[in-house]
């Protein structure tokens, strides 16, 4: 209990008078509309009071930054030691221009990498693929071959700068990418930090990079887990991604839900494919979460994933090392929050986004630019970005002490409420026979669909606001920013540079590599060795995917909605 | 009783934001259209052939990569090459302003941007497309 009966009576008094005086106000002056929900329609109450937490027991569902349940915190210091890593995730065009792009972001401040790649590079194709045709460099960096890789990377030191990379399908080939390259200049694996995304079932569920079937993709993900486990002791090998998920249009909870439950199931399928203690590789999973624009209901988001997910290491798997309880995730500002309309709105709409991800304690953000719904960010679009991140860490004090919102009222109430909705849905996944299970179904995607059309009729009935969408809207708009675009010769350029490599790499010795790396697959073995000698071979990324799409099939998107 | 106008909605290329194509194909199937969704990832030749074998009045194309500019007037020329000149072809996806004329002017019968509502879409196709007899 987390107050004495003498204060609940007592509040209960006062609440009861409180309630009265509400009644004998609204009865002149009614409120100005019924409903007062989250954007993802959770219902929110007048006002919270000690009674809505008064079962919360301190020392279980509690206690301090660095202590299980973890709700404040992984660690004891909080921002004081360390603020989050500011991280922008960028990627244009060529390998050379992202390259540029880098440096510009290290200059003003930025302290680890992320990297966008483009369609082809993240569905597995080369740029020569007849499906590439006028996707090359639009959405990312294009990847062909490690010589790209070379340029990307060039003058960055790569055994200090942590590098995330948001690759799914090919993560295996661009992972072995990284390591072949930091091998030829000489950096040790155990020196190299970063995060691959890696994270197939969120791919199933929402993002649809796809190339196989759910079980080979997880079989994959649990290569690349076992590898780093012993040998790239300081990379995360998965991020386990809630954003794509809400992005989707699922609810705060479906994300919530969705992507804990997705992490259980790598868990579960490491412990029995590949026979490694639970503790041995847990430490190094990581998440990803979306910060939206209802501002609580993000914070309470935040703060219950950490301790839904100790708990759950805790107790399903019975884990007992404590920094396999730990939830360390890195969150994004909300894409789908921001409008084409009134852009410079955006950054007001970011910046409260970031700070609530502050305020749930990230370990790194993303902020994003305020034209990126219009198109691939500039450079002054991306300062500003950058620098709401810097105003929010050094000028607003929000740093000074670690959760606090903790205690409050409001913040834990919806905090217990969002836990006990998302341990309903995770065990009826568990019921459905897992997540792969649940995918198969199409459960976790009707779900999000379901929730995606509702919220889309509730913007055009106006029942819920988006500014210069259905509100203070302005006739006849005319967008005056600067908008990036990647010309065509882009793709002619990149087209030669492939073609090159293929001239002159040495191509029996790439043929036997990519079949090593089919007789892995085969056996069921570990491909990441394999990889790594491939793409050292001048293998491309879609001539690997090709092997895993010819032994594992591949997967269509059967356009459940 | 009248006959359903048939739409198809489509995704070309390797984008997969599908939300704003499944939200509008259960939009479609509120309005008693019948939909044929065909998924993330199609080629405009899986398109084109879809759209022939299942003959439908209307093609809806969906891509948030920035390949539209590519692949929407692909989609519209490959139906010319084969002799299809009745399914108008319409957009959506956030389209620059820079690229609308060219794509109008590329055979698109309709391009629908950030802010255009469910219900105006579906008026739209009401007053525009006719289900064939």
């Amino acid at each position: 209990m987390l107050f004495t009966q003498e204060l609940l009576d007592q509040s209960s008094l006062l609440r009861k008078k409180w309630e009265d005086e509400v009644k004998r106000v609204v009865s002149k002056n009614p409120d100005q509309k019924a409903d007062w929900s989250t954007v993802s329609d959770l219902g929110i109450k007048r006002i919270y009071g000690p009674e809505d937490i008064g079962g919360m027991d301190f020392e279980k569902d509690i206690a301090y930054p660095g202590q299980f349940p973890f709700l404040r915190g992984c660690q004891a210091t909080g921002y004081r030691g360390k603020y989050w890593t500011f991280r922008m995730f960028s990627g244009m065009g060529t390998a050379v221009t992202t390259n540029e792009r880098w440096h510009y972001l290290l200059n003003n401040g930025q302290t680890g990498l992320s990297t966008a790649f483009d369609f082809p590079t993240l569905m597995g194709y080369d740029t020569d693929s007849p499906k590439a045709k006028g996707e090359c460099g639009k959405c990312g960096v294009a990847i062909d071959t490690i010589e790209d890789f070379f340029d990307l990377t060039k003058g960055i030191p790569l055994g200090k700068v942590s590098t995330s990379m948001t690759i799914n399908p090919p993560a295996t080939i661009l992972w072995a990418m990284y390591c072949a390259t930091a091998d030829i200049q000489g950096i040790p694996l155990t020196q190299l930090s970063g995060t691959i995304q890696n994270d197939m079932l969120k791919e199933f569920i929402a993002q649809k990079t796809l190339m196989c079937p759910p079980e080979p993709s997880v079989k994959l993900i649990s290569d690349t887990i076992e590898f780093g486990t012993k040998y790239v002791p300081k990379w995360n090998t998965v991020s386990i991604s809630g954003y794509h998920i809400r992005e989707a249009g699922a609810t705060a909870v479906q994300e919530l839900a969705f992507t804990l439950r997705d992490g259980m199931e790598y868990v579960e399928d490491v412990i029995r494919r590949k026979g490694l203690p639970v503790d041995s590789f847990a430490p190094r999973l990581s998440f990803f979460f979306n910060s939206h624009i209802d501002f609580f209901e993000e914070i309470a988001k935040m703060r219950a994933a950490r301790r839904i997910w100790s708990r759950g290491m805790r107790e399903r798997y019975g884990s007992t090392d404590e920094r396999s309880w730990w939830m360390r995730f890195h969150t994004q500002t909300a894409g789908c929050s921001l409008t084409a309309q009134q852009p410079y709105n955006n950054v007001v709409r970011t910046a409260t986004e970031a700070l609530a991800a502050v305020l749930g304690g990230t370990a790194s953000l993303h902020t994003n630019s305020l034209d990126e719904v219009l198109c691939l960010p500039s450079d002054h679009a991306v300062q500003i970005a950058l620098r709401t991140q810097q105003i929010i860490a050094e000028e607003t004090g929000v740093c000074n002490t670690i959760d606090p919102l903790a205690g409050s009222y409001f913040v834990e109430a919806l905090t217990n409420e969002m836990e006990e909705q998302a341990w309903d849905y995770i065990h009826k996944i568990d019921e459905l026979g897992g997540m792969v299970a649940a995918i198969e179904k199409g459960f976790p995607q009707l779900e999000i669909s379901d929730a995606a059309y509702k919220f889309q009729r509730q913007i055009d009935a106006a029942e819920k606001i988006m500014i210069g969408v259905n509100k203070y809207n302005v006739e006849n708009e005319e967008v005056d920013i600067p908008l990036v675009e990647i010309d065509e010769t882009v793709e002619q350029e990149q087209l030669q540079r492939l073609a090159a490599v293929k001239r002159n790499r040495d191509s029996k010795r790439v043929k036997e590599c990519l079949e090593d790396i089919k007789k892995a697959c085969e056996k069921g073995e570990n491909v990441m060795p394999y990889c790594i000698e491939a793409v050292k071979a001048r293998a491309s990324v879609q001539e690997i995917c090709d092997v895993y799409r010819e032994v594992y099939g591949e997967y269509r998107d059967p356009g459940i909605y | 009783m009248a006959k359903k106008i048939r739409i198809l909605l489509a995704k070309p290329g390797l984008d997969g934001h599908d939300r704003g194509a499944k939200v509008l194909a259960r939009c479609f199937r509120d309005a008693g259209f019948e939909v044929i969704y065909t998924g993330c990832h199609n080629t405009p030749e899986q398109i084109v052939n879809a759209a022939i074998q299942e003959d439908v009045d209307m093609v809806g194309l969906s891509c948030l990569s920035g390949a539209h500019t590519y692949l929407y007037p692909e989609v519209v020329q490959q139906l010319k090459d084969r002799g299809v000149t009745d399914i108008p072809v319409v957009g959506g996806g956030i389209i620059p302003d820079r690229d609308m004329q060219p794509l109008y002017d590329a055979g698109l019968k309709a391009i629908f941007t950030p802010g255009a509502t469910l219900d105006s879409i579906v008026e739209w196709i009401n007053t525009n497309i006719a289900a064939k007899e």
